[in-house]
Order: C-alpha cells, then sequence, then structure tokens
C-alpha cells in the first residue's frame, strides 16, 4: 500500500478503516540465505538494502522483542557528517547523502529536517581542531561553515554570552545536520523491506549459534532452529551477550547513555546545538520537546538505566548554555545502552568464524549512520567485499595498529 | 460573580481572601486553594487547548497527574510554562495565562484542526508531506513546527536559584496518605529515621478528599494528629511539597522539594532543592490514581474523575458543577454522589456501567451541557463525575525495570517484578483499596522494616477504620458510542487512533504508545495509558496482561532543569582556578584565557598597544633578546619519593630515567599502553629517593591517577608513593639572556655559571633571603632559561619581587600567547599536536623510546600501521609569501592533486607569527614529512576561505642546535 | 551507586572514577619477545559480561585507593569491594 496525500484522504472519508499492516506477521520458515540478527534500525536498514537494492531474497530479520526496541528507539535523534578522520568521515557522509534521499526511496515519512548543526568552540585550540574537521567535511562535499560569536548571537541569542564560565567563541555549523524522527526509521525500513519479502520475526530471540567447524550454518531461537547461509548480527548494545554466544571477545564494552526530553514547548531552537565546554547537546522535536544528553554513565551496564551525577551534569550543561531553560521541566529520561569501542568507532566486519559477520561498535552515534551502515552492512553480505567508504571499519585494526580514534582517547571505551 | 462555586466546609482558609489573575481578569481565592479549585469556585470552565485538535480543555483532575488543565504561571522571565493548574497552590497576586491556542482561548483558529480530524489520525504525517522532496524543511515542517508544542519558554535566565541537597535516613516513606501515614507512624515510634515525602502542600493524600473515619475522628483530622505526632519526633523529617521523582541505585532516592513556588515571589531562597536521599529501605505509599472511561467526546471542560469531584467538595469546599452526573463501573463512583448530596449538590443520574447504563456522547461547545445515554436517554449536566477504577501508582516500583503484574480482581497493574532493591510497597499503591486494610498494611510493613533494621521498641496498634465497598467491573471503552472516544486528553488520542493502530501492525505497547503518542503527554500517561492498554486488548482479542504493560521511567512528575544544575552555572558552572600570581597580573594589564579550570594570563597589554599581536610581539622579542618571566604553577606537578621510585618511574616512561642522577632534569615521554603518546613533562631527581615530576597542564589529574594505577595495581609492591603538589608551589618560568643575571641576584648563595648549574640542572636553594625554593635549568622558549619554585603561600610575593630585582634588566612579563609563540618557534609539541593521535615517530622522539625495558606502552609500539613508511610525521610549515598569515586546522595538498581525503597529505597544527623570523609560521603534521623538507605544498582551508602555499622545514624554526638553552 | 571502600566505609560513587575490566591488574609483560599478541589482547579485549563484573574504580575525590568492586552489569548490585592492590598481590603483582 503506498502512502501519499490521496490514501489519506480517501481513509479519511472511509474512517481509516482500510489502513493495511505496516509489515507481515509471518512465521519462520526453517532456511533462509541470509538472516540478520537484530530488528533495530541498523538490522531493519540491512534488511531494506539487501531486498531493495542488492537484489537478495530469501531474508529473515529476527528480533527478540518488537522492532526498532534498541537505540534506534531510545536516541535523541541527531543525524551530521561532521567527522574529522578518513575512517569515518566519507561513511558518514554517505549516510548523510542517504537520508537526504530516503523517504522518497522508502515511501514513509521519517521527518528527515536538515535545520543544522552547531557546535560551539570556546577556546582557541578547540576552533583549531575544528577548522581542521571543519575542513576535512569540504573533502568529503559535506559542506560546514565557522560562525563568529555575533553570527551565532544572532541564530540562538538566548545562549550565555555574556556571564559565561566559558565564553562562547564561536562555532563549527552544519547546514546539513539535522534530525530524524527516530521511530519512523525503524518503522520505513522495516516496512519497505517486507514489501520486497523480507520476514521480520519480531518475539524471536537468537538463544545460540549453529557452528559446525568454524562455520555458522544458523541460529537457534526462542521461535525454533533457523538455518542460514549467513548469519549477520547487528545487536549493537547488546554485541558483547549475543557475540559470546559464538565464543566471541569483542573490543567493546557496553555502557548506559542516558537521555532526556522536556515538556513540549513552543519552537525555540533552530537546530542541533552542541556545548564545546560541558557535555550537553540539544535540539528540538517537531512536537516541541527539547531532546538533548550528554555523557554515558561511565560504568559497564547492561540495565538500561542511569544514575543522577550524569542527569545533573547533563543539566548543568544546559543551564550553563541556555539559561532559559531553568523553567522547563524534564518530562522523561532514559538509558540506551550502547556498544562502546575502544575507539569510539564501529565496526563492518566478517568474524573468523565462516557465514558469521558482524556489525557493531556504533558507541552513541549509531543512529546518525543508520542508512550507510545498512548499505555497507548490506554491501558486505552481498558481495563480500567491504564497501569503499567502509574499509577501515575493521575488527582486526587493532591488531593492525590502526585505530580510528576520532578523540584522542585510546582504548578507554568510557572515555569515547 | 465572586466564588459562585463556592460551598461550605473544605480545608481552606475563609478568614482571609487572595486576588489571582487567569488571562489578565482578577478573581479572588482562599489560601489553601490551588489554582484549579480556585477557578472552579469561579466557575472558569474553559482553561486550555488539546495538542492537536485544539479542542477545549476544562479541569480533570486534582493531582499531578492533570492532563488538561496546563497553564503558563507567572510572568516574564518567570514565566513557567505547562504548569498544572491542579498542582499550583494559590498566594496572593497569582498570575496564570493559558497557553497553546493562536488567538484566544476562547476563540482558537486552530481548532480548525478538530474539523480535519478524519485527516489526521494516528501516524498520517508518516505517510504525506514527502512531495515535492525540498517542501518538508520549507513548507510543511515549519507550519507542523509553528503549531507544534504546548507552554512557551520566558527567552531570559530563570531569575530563581536552585540547591541541591544530600539526605540520609533508614526508611523512606513515599506519600503520606493514609497507609503513609500509618507507615510513618509505625516506624517513627520504632525509632527509625525517617523521611515522610508527599508531593502535596498538606499531607494526607485522600483522607482530606474523603469523608471516611479513622480511629473514630474524621480521616482528614485524624492526619492533622498523626502530622503533629510526628512533626515532634526528632528521628522524623516530613517534607510535603516534596515529589519523590526516581528510585535510583542502591537505595539512592531523588527528590525535589519545592520551596517557594507557592509564595509571591523566592525572595533571596532557592525556589527548589534537589535532594539526593540515601535510605536503607523504601516503603512506597504513593496511592492510586483514577481512570476515565472511553466514551462519546468524553473530553469536554465539565468531564472530571469522580475521586477529583471529592476533592473538590470535600477539601476545597468547592462545588465542580451545579448539576452534576456521575458514570461509574465501581462502587468508588458512587461515593461521589453520596457526598455530592451531603453538601446539597444536584445529582442529576448515577450512571452504573454495571447495570449496562452508558454514556455514549455528549454536548457542549466549550463546557459540557448534556450527557447522552444508551437506550436513547440524555441528561441535562455541567459536570459529569467519571470513575473506571483506580491504578496503584506503581511508578516508582518500575524505575529498575520491575514489571508490574496484573492483577483481576481490581482490574489493576500492581508493582511486580524486580523492585528496586529495600523497596516494599503499601496501601493503594499495592493494590490494597479500602482504608482498614490501607492502614493496617501501611503499619504492617513499616514494623516489618524496622524489625529488619533491628529495632523492636513496642509498637503500638494500626489504626482502625472500617473498610469500604470496593468492587470495580472491567468496563473500558463503551462500544455503542459511535463519536470520537478520547483516551489520552493531551494529545487527542482517541480509541480509533488506538483500533488504527492495530490494524496497521503497531500492536506491542511500546509500538502504540510511538505510533499513537498515547502517554507521551506531559502526565506520561497516568490517567491513559491503562485505558489505551484495554482497548488495544479489545482490538487484538487478548486479555490485557498478553496486551502488555508500560514500565515507567523518571521522573514521576517533570522536574524543572533548573533544580537538576543547581548553582551550577553562569561563572560557576564549574570552579575557577587562579595562578599564585593571579592578582598582580590583573593589576598589570593581563587578560586570561582558560586552561581548563584554570585562568591563564594570555598577554600584558601595555597602552599604545592596538591588538594582542602587539602585546604578544613585544613579549617575545623581550623575552628572546632580555628576559621574561610566565608563571607556569598550572603544569602537573607530582612528587615521587620512595626507595624504589626511580625504577617506578623508568616503568612510567619511554625513555630511560633509572640513570638520572641526582641532581638532574630530564625530559620524559609517557606513552598509553597502546604506544600513543599520552603526555610530556620534565623530571627531576632531588636525591636518591626524591623525584619531582611535572605533566602537562590538562593531564595534572589524569597522569597522577595513572600513577596510582600502575602503583597500586601493576606493581603494588615497589616501595614508592606519590602525592600531588600542583597547588603547593607556584612556579615561574624565567628566560632569555638574561635569565641567568636575574636569577643569580634572586637565588641565595648559589653559583649559576654554567659550569656550576648547566643546562638541564636542579636544585633546592633558598631566594631573597631564606626562602625556601627550587630551582631548574629547563627551557620550553629554547632560550637560557630557568623554573623557580617556591611555596604557593609565597608565590604572590615572589612574582612581585621578582619583578622589583628585574627592573633594571627590564624583566618583561609574558603570558602564555607568548609562550605559544616561542615553542612554534622552537618546534616543541604541545597540546595540538600531542592530540592523543600521536605516537612517538610522528613527533621524531622514536629514537628516545627505550627497546631495552618494559614500560607503559613498550609493547605496542610496532604493529604493521605504526610503521608505515608513508606515515605522518612533524614538520615545520612557513608561507611563500611572507605576508600570508597562517591558520592552523588547513590540509596539505600536492598542488594539482584533488581535494579529497585520498589526497590528504596532512595537516596544519600549530601556527604562530615569529618577530624574529618577521613572518607566520607553522608545525603540522605531513606524510613522509622528514623527507620532505624544501617541498612547497598547499595548505588549504575552505572553512576559513584560505588557499595558500607553504614551504616545509625543520619545525625547530629558530636555534636548531640549541645553543641558546644550554648557553 | 554506593561503593562500600574497605578503609572508608559507604561512599557515593560520584566520588570514583570507572577504569574498567579489573583484569587490566593482569598487564602481560610489555619487553621480550612476541609480547605484542598478549598485550593486544589485554589492551583491547573485554570479556563484557552481563552479570557479575570485576571492575577497577579509583577514589580520586578520596584517598585515591584503586579498588576492585565486584558488581552485577544486570542490576548494578554490588557484592564485594576490595583494595586493588590486595587483589593484585593476589594475583602475583609484585615489583
Amino acid at each position: 500500500m503506498r502512502y501519499n496525500a490521496l490514501s489519506i484522504l480517501k481513509q479519511g472519508l472511509t474512517g481509516n478503516k482500510g489502513w493495511a499492516p505496516a509489515w507481515r506477521e509471518p512465521d519462520p520458515k526453517p532456511e533462509y540465505d541470509i538472516i540478520i540478527v537484530g530488528g533495530g534500525g541498523h538490522g531493519l536498514a540491512t534488511a531494506y538494502y539487501l531486498s531493495n537494492k542488492f537484489g537478495m531474497k530469501n531474508i529473515a530479520v529476527v528480533e527478540k522483542g518488537w522492532i526498532g526496541s534498541g537505540n534506534v528507539g531510545r536516541n535523541t535523534t541527531l543525524i551530521r557528517s561532521n567527522y574529522l578522520l578518513e575512517g569515518n568521515q566519507p561513511f558518514y557522509e554517505l549516510s548523510m547523502q542517504l537520508w537526504e534521499g530516503l523517504e522518497q526511496d522508502f515511501n514513509y515519512n521519517a521527518m528527515v529536517s536538515q535545520r543544522g548543526i552547531l557546535n560551539l568552540y570556546h577556546s582557541d585550540s578547540q576552533r583549531d581542531a575544528f577548522a581542521r574537521r571543519g575542513n576535512a567535511m569540504h573533502l568529503t562535499g559535506s559542506g560546514g561553515v565557522m560562525l563568529s560569536e555575533a553570527e551565532i548571537r544572532e541564530k540562538c541569542p538566548y545562549l550565555d554570552f555574556d556571564n559565561a564560565r566559558f565564553p562562547i567563541k564561536g562555532a563549527l555549523w552544519q547546514q546539513r545536520g539535522g534530525t530524524v524522527r527516530h521511530d519512523a526509521v525503524a518503522w520505513g525500513f522495516a516496512r519497505g523491506a517486507d514489501m520486497k519479502g523480507v520476514d521480520i520475526l519480531q518475539n524471536c530471540e537468537v538463544t545460540g549459534f549453529q557452528i559446525d567447524n568454524g562455520v555458522c550454518k544458523g541460529v537457534e531461537t526462542s521461535r525454533g532452529t533457523i538455518r542460514a547461509k549467513k548469519v549477520a548480527v547487528c545487536v549493537a548494545g547488546s554485541s558483547g551477550r549475543v557475540m559470546s554466544m559464538a565464543g566471541m571477545r569483542l573490543p567493546i564494552e557496553s555502557h548506559v547513555l542516558q537521555a532526556f526530553v522536556s515538556e513540549g514547548l513552543k519552537p525555540t531552537l533552530p537546530g542541533v546545538i552542541t556545548f564545546g565546554a560541558g557535555h550537553f547537546y540539544v535540539s528540538q522535536s517537531d512536537k516541541g520537546g527539547l531532546v538533548f544528553g550528554g555523557d554515558i554513565d561511565g560504568y559497564n551496564t547492561y540495565a538500561q538505566r542511569g544514575n543522577l551525577p550524569v542527569v545533573e551534569d547533563v543539566c548543568e550543561g544546559g543551564m550553563a548554555l541556555m539559561p532559559m531553560i531553568g523553567r522547563a521541566r524534564l518530562l522523561r529520561m532514559w538509558g540506551g545502552l550502547m556498544d562502546m569501542s575502544m575507539d569510539g568507532s564501529p565496526f563492518i566486519d566478517r568474524t573468523h568464524i565462516g557465514g558469521l559477520y558482524f556489525n557493531g561498535g556504533w558507541c552513541y552515534g549509531g543512529f546518525k549512520a543508520t542508512p550507510a551502515s545498512g548499505f555497507c552492512y548490506a554491501h558486505l553480505l552481498a558481495k563480500d567485499a567491504p564497501h569503499p567508504v567502509a574499509t577501515q571499519l575493521r575488527l582486526d585494526r587493532f591488531r593492525r595498529g590502526a585505530p580510528i580514534d576520532e578523540k584522542g582517547a585510546g582504548p578507554q571505551p568510557n572515555l569515547h | 460573580m465572586s466564588q459562585s462555586n463556592r460551598i461550605d466546609g473544605g480545608q481552606i482558609d475563609r478568614s482571609r481572601t487572595l486576588k489571582f489573575q487567569f488571562n489578565e481578569r482578577w478573581l479572588t481565592a482562599h489560601p489553601g486553594d490551588t489554582l484549579a479549585s480556585a477557578l472552579l469556585a469561579n466557575a472558569v470552565r474553559l482553561v486550555g487547548r488539546s495538542f492537536k485538535y485544539h479542542r477545549p480543555r476544562g479541569i480533570f483532575s486534582a493531582g499531578s497527574e492533570e492532563p488538561s488543565a496546563l497553564v503558563q504561571l507567572r510572568k516574564g522571565a518567570a514565566l513557567e510554562p505547562n504548569t498544572r493548574a491542579t498542582t499550583i497552590e494559590m498566594f496572593e497576586g497569582l498570575s496564570a495565562t493559558s497557553q497553546n491556542h493562536r488567538g484566544s482561548l476562547e476563540h482558537d483558529i486552530l481548532a480548525v484542526n478538530d474539523l480535519l480530524s478524519p485527516f489526521l489520525s494516528a501516524g498520517f504525517y508518516y505517510k504525506t508531506f514527502m512531495w515535492p522532496k525540498a517542501f518538508w524543511e520549507k513548507l510543511y515542517e515549519p507550519i507542523i513546527r509553528s503549531a507544534a508544542g504546548l507552554g512557551k519558554l520566558s527567552g531570559m535566565e530563570d531569575p530563581d536559584t536552585y540547591d541541591h541537597g544530600y539526605l540520609h535516613c533508614d526508611v523512606v516513606i513515599i506519600g503520606a496518605g493514609p497507609a503513609g501515614l500509618a507507615a510513618a507512624l509505625a516506624a517513627g515510634r520504632a525509632g527509625l529515621r525517617v523521611i515522610l515525602a508527599d508531593e502535596d502542600f498538606r499531607m494526607g493524600g485522600r483522607l482530606n478528599a474523603e469523608t471516611y473515619a479513622v480511629d473514630g475522628m474524621d480521616g482528614a483530622d485524624w492526619a492533622l494528629g498523626v502530622i503533629a505526632e510526628l512533626a515532634i519526633m526528632n528521628n522524623v523529617r516530613l517534607m510535603k511539597r516534596t515529589t519523590i521523582y526516581g528510585a535510583y541505585d542502591h537505595g539512592i532516592f531523588g527528590a525535589l522539594e519545592r520551596m517557594t513556588d507557592h509564595l509571591p515571589d523566592s525572595g533571596d531562597k532557592p525556589r527548589q532543592v534537589l535532594w539526593r536521599i540515601y535510605s536503607k529501605r523504601a516503603i512506597l505509599a504513593a496511592g492510586a490514581t483514577e481512570r476515565s472511561m472511553a466514551f462519546g467526546n468524553n473530553d469536554r471542560p465539565g468531564i472530571m474523575l469522580a475521586g477529583s469531584v471529592r476533592t473538590y467538595v470535600n477539601r476545597f469546599g468547592v462545588a465542580p458543577g451545579r448539576k452534576i452526573a456521575v458514570f461509574t463501573n465501581n462502587d468508588d463512583g458512587l461515593k461521589t454522589a453520596e457526598d455530592l448530596r451531603a453538601k446539597g449538590i444536584d445529582v442529576t443520574r448515577i450512571i452504573d456501567a454495571r447495570e449496562g447504563d452508558v454514556v455514549v456522547n455528549t454536548n457542549g461547545r466549550k463546557g459540557l451541557n448534556t450527557i447522552f445515554l444508551n437506550r436513547g436517554r440524555h441528561v441535562e449536566a455541567d459536570c459529569l463525575a467519571v470513575s473506571g477504577g483506580w491504578s496503584p501508582n506503581v511508578h516508582l516500583s518500575s524505575h529498575h525495570r520491575g514489571r508490574p503484574e496484573w492483577r483481576d480482581d481490581i482490574a489493576a497493574f500492581v508493582p511486580g517484578g524486580e523492585l528496586p532493591p529495600g523497596m516494599v510497597v503499601a496501601g493503594a499503591a499495592a493494590g490494597t483499596m479500602t482504608l482498614a486494610a490501607t492502614l493496617a498494611e501501611g503499619h504492617e510493613v513499616a514494623t516489618r522494616v524496622a524489625t529488619d533494621l533491628g529495632k523492636s521498641g513496642s509498637l503500638a496498634t494500626a489504626p482502625r477504620a472500617s473498610d469500604e465497598i470496593f468492587a470495580t467491573a472491567p468496563i473500558w471503552h463503551v462500544k455503542e458510542s459511535k463519536h470520537r472516544a478520547w483516551v489520552d486528553l493531551q494529545n487527542d488520542v482517541t480509541t480509533k487512533d488506538i483500533t488504527q493502530s492495530y490494524r496497521e501492525g503497531f500492536r506491542s505497547v511500546e509500538h502504540l504508545k510511538r505510533y499513537t503518542t498515547l502517554g507521551m503527554a506531559t502526565e506520561q500517561g497516568k490517567t491513559s495509558n491503562m485505558l489505551g492498554l484495554a482497548v488495544m486488548a479489545d482490538a487484538s482479542g487478548k486479555t490485557i496482561p498478553e496486551t502488555g504493560t508500560t514500565i515507567f521511567r523518571p521522573p514521576y512528575s517533570p522536574v524543572a532543569i533548573g533544580a537538576f544544575a543547581g548553582r551550577a552555572r553562569g561563572k560557576n558552572f564549574r570552579p575557577t582556578r587562579r595562578t599564585p600570581s593571579h592578582n598582580w597580573a590583573n593589576e598589570n594589564g593581563a587578560s586570561f584565557v582558560e586552561a581548563g579550570m584554570w585562568k591563564r594570563a594570555e598577554w600584558y597589554a601595555r597602552p599604545g598597544e592596538k591588538s594582542w599581536r602587539d602585546s604578544v610581539d613585544r613579549e617575545v622579542k623581550a623575552t628572546r633578546n632580555g628576559v621574561g618571566i610566565c608563571d607556569v604553577t598550572t603544569l602537573g606537578k607530582i612528587d615521587i619519593q620512595g626507595h624504589d621510585a626511580a625504577e617506578f618511574i623508568n616503568k612510567i616512561y619511554a625513555n630511560a630515567f633509572l640513570k638520572l642522577p641526582t641532581g638532574k632534569v630530564r625530559y620524559g615521554l609517557m606513552l598509553r599502553e597502546d604506544g600513543t603518546v599520552y603526555d610530556d613533562g620534565t623530571t627531576a631527581r632531588l636525591s636518591e629517593t626524591h623525584f619531582v615530576m611535572t605533566t602537562t597542564t590538562a593531564n595534572a589529574v589524569l597522569v597522577l591517577r595513572n600513577l596510582e594505577f600502575a602503583r597500586q595495581c601493576l606493581w603494588p609492591d615497589l616501595d614508592v608513593h606519590l602525592i600531588s603538589t600542583t597547588d603547593a608551589w607556584a612556579q615561574f618560568s624565567v628566560a632569555g639572556p638574561k635569565s641567568r643575571a636575574l636569577m643569580q641576584k634572586v637565588v641565595d648563595d648559589l653559583d649559576l655559571s654554567n659550569e656550576a648549574f648547566p643546562f638541564m640542572a636542579c636544585t633546592t636553594c633558598t631566594v631573597f633571603g631564606g626562602t625556601p625554593a627550587r630551582l631548574f635549568r629547563i627551557s620550553f622558549s629554547g632560550e637560557l632559561a630557568y623554573e623557580i619554585a617556591v611555596p604557593a603561600r609565597y608565590g604572590d610575593a615572589m612574582i612581585r619581587a621578582m619583578m622589583a630585582a628585574g627592573e633594571e634588566l627590564d624583566l618583561t612579563p609574558y603570558g602564555t600567547e607568548a609562550l605559544g609563540v616561542m615553542r612554534i618557534e622552537k618546534g616543541h609539541v604541545a597540546g595540538n599536536e600531542l592530540n592523543g593521535q600521536t605516537d612517538a615517530r610522528m613527533i621524531g622522539l622514536g629514537n628516545m623510546v627505550s627497546r631495552k625495558k618494559d614500560f607503559i606502552g613498550a609493547a605496542l609500539l610496532d604493529r604493521p600501521e605504526q610503521v608505515r613508511e608513508d606515515g605522518l610525521q612533524l614538520v615545520g610549515l612557513r608561507p611563500i609569501d611572507q605576508d600570508v598569515i597562517l591558520t592552523a586546522g588547513a590540509h596539505f595538498f600536492v598542488e594539482g592533486d584533488p581535494e579529497d581525503m585520498a589526497h590528504d597529505q596532512g595537516w596544519m597544527t600549530s601556527v604562530a607569527y615569529s618577530p624574529e623570523l618577521g613572518h607566520s609560521i607553522g608545525l603540522g603534521f605531513l606524510k613522509r614529512g622528514r623527507d620532505r623538507h624544501g617541498e612547497r605544498l598547499r595548505a588549504f582551508s575552505p572553512i576559513r576561505g584560505q588557499d595558500v602555499m607553504v614551504e616545509v622545514c625543520s619545525p625547530h624554526h629558530i636555534d636548531p642546535e640549541g645553543d641558546r638553552q644550554r648557553g | 551507586m554506593i561503593i562500600k571502600h574497605p578503609l572508608l566505609g559507604p561512599r557515593d560513587a560520584a566520588e570514583f572514577v570507572y577504569l574498567g575490566d579489573a583484569n587490566m591488574i593482569k598487564r602481560p609483560e610489555g619487553f621480550g619477545e612476541n609480547v605484542e599478541e598478549a598485550m593486544y589482547e589485554h589492551v583491547y579485549l573485554r570479556e563484557n559480561p552481563a552479570g557479575e563484573h570485576h571492575e577497577l574504580w579509583y577514589h580520586e575525590q578520596g584517598d585515591r585507593s584503586w579498588l576492585v568492586v565486584t558488581r552485577n552489569t544486570l542490576t548494578h548490585e554490588i557484592s564485594s569491594v576490595e583494595l586493588a592492590r590486595d587483589v593484585a598481590r593476589r594475583k602475583g603483582r609484585s615489583k
């Protein structure tokens, strides 16, 4: 069923009773060519691109709960392609380009809203680092400009310019950055994959891998054994837990990132703003809530909840940056599990086990990567070769001495 | 019209009359009122508009679950959006305005959305606004956004302050209704340290709203008596106006106490205090929230929860209407009619769903006037009291993701799964719905907690009351109703949206919430979640527990962001660290730059200097030609002592340290275990067993942390002890060809000749006639230079004495900018180069790294990508056109190559204007850089609009042999 | 969270800095032949268990002790806290 204004008109006049399910609820088949483990944004995007762009058939997505219940359903909805390093920036630029055509492509309005992202800086060395980064962005055609304090004042007069502990000196601005309605991304990809015959199997938890002589032949699930030629794990946040079933240790720790939303407020913010002197970033949703976040809690956890010190730290950043939000109320806070990798960058790669593939390590930056992650993973699965923009996102990069460490924080996941 | 709906009774102070404003209209109220009760007393029914369809909204409840009556409280910078009229305590001069309408509240032009509602059903926006592509951001989204949101931000700084506080107790009791009071009484009498918190400004919970008797007296009076007894117990802290908003790990609860929200202004006091409560046990006695039923047009002003109607009548002395009907599926609803009649209010009809009577539709555009029943009947009413049963307030029990469990007998979820450790639940929150049982349970769980915690003193018996009849039928949704029936009043989610959501495959509860926005409003589904779940269960043919439950996340009710931030804002966002010479610098024209928490002098402007460059150039020249002084106290200093101190340091640094002689300083390079440069600095050996290590300013704390890790975890038996002395010593760099002459004047009885005190020497000494000091002959500028340290308490005196002593040598203070210029001229790396992505090879120090010992980082130096032939190497850069000012962050390209990542040759890390060379210079990382001196490259910086040619050179722009510093 | 410091009693976790898996104590030899592989595994690979986790916390706002805390990563329950130095010695670390 194609969505458009006409279908809304027609359904509206007939009581909205003719809408079809956005996806089927099939039973598992005994075997698939490709099983994608994880019905989150990245897994569904992978299924979508495999079926829609790489001509693959006989694909299933297995999801332990309901699709979109992982980090695609609990993030701060940011998109941007303002990275620094060669291993990352072309990948995120591909992702941005995919975002830009996504909705027409999968016939679902995910509200891709390129209202810009403002990265504030507060010192000369931060400015220099942003200049290096901004230039790297230009090398991939991602755009970006440096804004002066005066230009920021004009754009966001309510920021603390005059009484700040760390005065705002300028900003890196990427107009193409912005936000996307996160749940709709999962639903759009799911619907698009389903239309091409991908079986989306919800409430189907993987409980083990069938590994035979170093080759993965399928998965054990709560809905029975399902055989597959290729098994593609895509469960960021739970990668440690799932890959341990294949006997693998990863360069990843699981951490919790809290996120926050305020009560609905009349629109004020132009796009995304990130504070350069504290852990705080914020945007405003189409419904009016301030959506904001900051640092991870910093300790290993698989509990999807955090603690108060980080809540306070984030709100301190918010008040230091925008003292007008003091009387706005925090409505809801939640925690998402992050695959924090050893260099802050992700993996899209084969494993040493035949037929078993791994996509994870997205730290707290996975949402913006969703389309490119799916596209590049689909490329790897379909062609058994990494996509050109994902050649560095390999599991062996630490053994080779080639981390992709944007922050220079080193092999300690909670510093990235 | 003055309080035309005010009736007798209630817990308000009629001796005083307060004036307040709603939408600029002056009205009156009494102390003890809420804004909601006062508006009802004044017969104001229309108070707001719903989110999506802009339907008229009135007052629906009497507590923090209110979805409809949201207002903007106060004015100007104190404007507080989305404030529930039902929780605003009345004060003199209160001013509130309605929100979310275009035009007036009565004539909201966005009410047109309601007419378009067939086309605005669940998820409509996901299916359209996609064509043409560019129109989303240009047209559709701006329209949607301009209509979005509820209240406004003031746009001004919040004028109030907020404090943070910390409390410790044996047991925190959440909620001071009957269960909480009974529990507090038992726990308090048993001698436990008790905190009793309640969100209301009057403790007692439903006892204030009902007409039940406890221990033979009126329930509200009994509550007053208990509160009085608790108030005089030293071991009990009563916290009214305090919301426990979250349950965190290990018995920590977050609480928000509203200190001045009930006053006309805060004065000098904090508006709110955010408490962190550390408890051994918690008793959740948060009561229950009544829910509505879904029937046609059930959202009109005048349609209220039945229990809230009783609250207004009994507690506030207000009749919410003149002709009130009751629609209920349980006995509790019937109680409403009794209470109303007892006050002489006309009850026009009791509609008991259990007897097959239901409301199918209502009428009244801006307020209810007619109710239509099944079988073609109708009844006049301006208020309809609805009771669909009660849902226990399980919220805090599920903050650790414990899943509530269904109970058929009360048709509700009760706390279940894994509760936060130490938490027990009592009263209505536990599903105990009748008064006597609630009181008994509160008493009983507190007694158990007391026993658990080792208190067993004589415990009085539980308060007594009779149990009222409580029978409820699971009736949620009037299916014969053909009209839109609201589930979520604020977000305008109707039963049709839920069935459509089911039809479209959004069947799990989380999908339902996200697709329809059910329960995402400011009350987070307190009044709507259950109903939505029931409608979904109905659509799917499953039971409610099969359909699911939703768990609640903190906060229980929304908390001001300012409260979380507390005092950490503005200048106090983070601490400020000042160097020992700060006051002196301030007196001498310094401007300051942030260096972490530190403020450092960046330059000292003199009269007549037009720009910072004038000052910096002068400071550099004066230092290079004469003598300059710079406060370098901010560098980290770690005192290292012990018999194994040398061995310890040798394991830390990548270069050899074991044989550093006493009285000498050595440059040390510190790596991470992955081989990357972590920090650098100098370490001086003051004696066989005593070293002083310096670190960069940024890493002072981190290096000590790592050293402690190595000392305690890796080599626990080494005899070595560490302490940070960063703040203990004021340290100054004295640099320039005349620095020896100056220092010779400063130190007492010490020969500073090159032979006696050569480059990299160190010693303890005294200065200015006996002040203890440490002297190091080290140089960051590349000049003949010293660093002199005195105990920090002498720092201010020291700089003044130094300046006096240096007057005849024209001693010039220099700041961090001149320091930066000189280190770039000299080719020393700093933070821009040592950014955590750099290894020793890149900065030309590969040979310094020892291959003869184990140290942190020793094993991971030679992985294939680390030894690439085309690796990045530090180089110097100078512009071909000497008038060009270089900028950091430019990327290098071979002329003619395309400007893309594949052809990227490196980047400019640091730049400065060199007064000595008379042009701009830079440092940078360049692929195979050391082999490319003399090559011309593009320094390409599109972000700054610069594209210039540079020549690669040695990073040592001046004095590459180092003669000056050794001289 | 609250960490029961073996010397100082219960302390808010905010006083501490977290490092990670207590296996960091078991640093392999960094000098000699073929040390790279063991160090690679030590530095980069993690068990990352969902359940009991031995982990290092540093009392930076306190006495600067490194502690080994045994904490459940699913529930955050802490079952034991020891001085890291004691653990290190028990694991055979010395000089």
